[in-house]
């Protein structure tokens, strides 16, 4: 059993086989987190670095935390105090990165695209951990598993995602990787926050959301990302709030044994009430615990296959 | 004229003679079965562990917790495969602080395995002692590793294969040896 992909991109394209592998994985890695001694001895002689380009606390933890809890020797990289500050490009840092033996790069990085160009240029393993407005595989897969650690099938569930689908990477993900998954999904928000002609992906547009919410399982609700808002896509917070903010009063017409979902950080009060983000269907802290689970899945999948000489 | 490449040196019977005799061996080396928790190395393990608590049970008139230890992340050889084994959940729903451990596995070959699940419980504390049981000891260490309570031990060489086949996995009970060349456990 191997994975089809040799660096995590996107989760575009990838198919439902390695997307169960990986999640199938996660369950014994979350097992290995409840030892005594949560760490196995996997990846000892493995050095992974983390490149991150944006500001990161809850992916930069978790990606250390699962290394570390593989044995695996790790990086930390941040452009301050960095030779990019002094210019240096992405290709070169890597390059000089890479002179010094290591296997595995996650990446974050302000630029859609720039892991694909990592993955094209370098010969290490490439795990995208955020590439601007584009995908957040990881995030992706890591509210697969909690879904169905709750349902235990992602299949056939109606999945709502709420917010700037626009400029949101955790979004594109859920919906590629969903929609193979063969969840039937939906996305809410305000028309300018809504990419245009997102239809013809098989996902369900509304701006009324009332109507989105109608007879759904679960609820992803996107944090409104304010430094990513140009002027004049929304009005203010607070009409945000009024439309599309979720509180206890607008999860009526939802199914039984609904499910409540955030990527974190959340902005309380804008696009989630405290008391919804606090409420025992809204599984937000293990989404965080499931995510060093699904990020060893990942690391371990990936790094059994760096000695393998590509086909052709 | 067929050259016949493979002989049967347990069968449903002997395996459960065999398995008998090793938990009286358990019980008499250990003074009953207080304090005895059973845990099996996949696959093949996992159902003789279940197998030998069941027995255990039996004589000593008290139930013997059983658990199931997937080495796999514990593996030497992990980075060299290439077709990676798929990791399975490791189930120790007890406190091994402090008990005596019977670790079982179907075939005792190289000690790599048993060194992997040593250390794979010593992840989940602190045992007073840890013993060996194996349906079938076929020599060949690598590893300055013995097994405690021995079902079988047969004389093979490397380039022969020792197949345990288990009802809990193909329907019947037997041990074979192929002598056709292909090696493995």
């Amino acid at each position: 059993m191997s994975l089809k992909i040799r660096h995590l991109l996107g989760l575009e394209g990838v198919s439902a086989d390695d997307i169960a592998l990986i999640l199938d994985t996660a369950v014994s890695f979350k097992e290995v987190l409840s030892r005594t001694i949560p760490k196995v001895p996997t990846l000892r002689g493995v050095t992974v670095v983390n490149l991150f380009y944006e500001p990161s606390t809850r992916t930069r933890i978790s990606f250390e935390l699962a290394e570390k809890r593989l044995s695996a020797d790790t990086i930390n990289f941040s452009t301050s105090g960095s030779s990019v500050a002094k210019g240096e490009s992405l290709k070169d840092t890597v390059w000089n990165i890479e002179a010094m033996k290591i296997d595995i790069v996650v990446i974050r990085h302000q630029a859609a695209g720039s892991p694909h160009y990592l993955a094209e240029c370098c010969s290490s393993t490439i795990i995208n951990a955020g590439d601007g407005a584009h995908e957040h595989p990881t995030q992706g897969l890591l509210d697969m598993y909690t879904i169905r650690e709750k349902y235990g099938k992602i299949e056939g569930l109606k999945v709502v995602i709420i917010g700037d689908i626009k400029h949101s990477r955790v979004a594109r993900s859920n919906i590629w990787g969903l929609l193979t998954m063969g969840a039937d999904v939906s996305v809410c928000g305000p028309p300018t926050l809504l990419p245009v002609e997102m239809e013809k992906f098989g996902v369900k547009v509304f701006d009324d959301l009332d109507e989105a919410l109608m007879g759904a399982d679960v609820v992803n609700v996107l944090r409104i990302q304010k430094e990513r808002q140009q002027g004049g896509l929304l009005p203010s917070l607070r009409e945000y709030n009024r439309f599309y903010g979720i509180t206890r009063e607008r999860l009526k017409n939802l199914n039984e044994n609904f499910t409540i979902m955030h990527p974190g950080p959340m902005n309380r009060g804008v696009e989630i009430s405290s008391e919804v983000a606090e409420a025992p269907y809204s599984v937000i802290l293990p989404q965080v615990t499931n995510g060093v689970a699904v990020r060893m899945a990942i690391l371990y999948l990936l790094s059994a296959r760096r000695g393998k000489v590509d086909e052709g | 004229m067929a050259k016949i490449t493979a002989e049967k040196i347990m069968d449903e019977k002997s395996i459960r003679l065999a398995l008998n005799r090793i938990c009286h061996e358990i019980i008499e080396r250990n003074g009953g079965s207080e304090d005895l928790v059973i845990i099996g190395i996949r696959t093949g393990g996992a159902f003789l562990a279940e197998r030998i608590a069941g027995i255990l049970a039996q004589i000593g008139k008290s139930e013997v917790p059983v658990g199931i230890i997937d080495i796999t992340l514990y593996r030497d050889d992990i980075q060299d495969k290439l077709d990676q084994p798929l990791v399975q959940k490791t189930e120790i729903p007890f406190d091994i602080g402090d008990k005596i451990i019977v670790l079982v596995d179907d075939v005792l070959y190289t000690g790599r395995t048993v060194r992997a699940a040593l250390d794979a419980i010593i992840d989940f504390g602190r045992p007073r002692a840890i013993q060996l049981a194996v349906l079938v000891d076929r020599g060949l260490r690598e590893l300055p590793i013995k097994a405690d309570f021995t079902g079988r031990e047969v004389t093979t060489s490397p380039r022969e294969r020792v197949e345990v086949h288990l009802k809990e996995n193909v329907g019947f009970d037997d041990v074979i040896i192929d002598r056709s060349g292909r090696g493995g456990v």
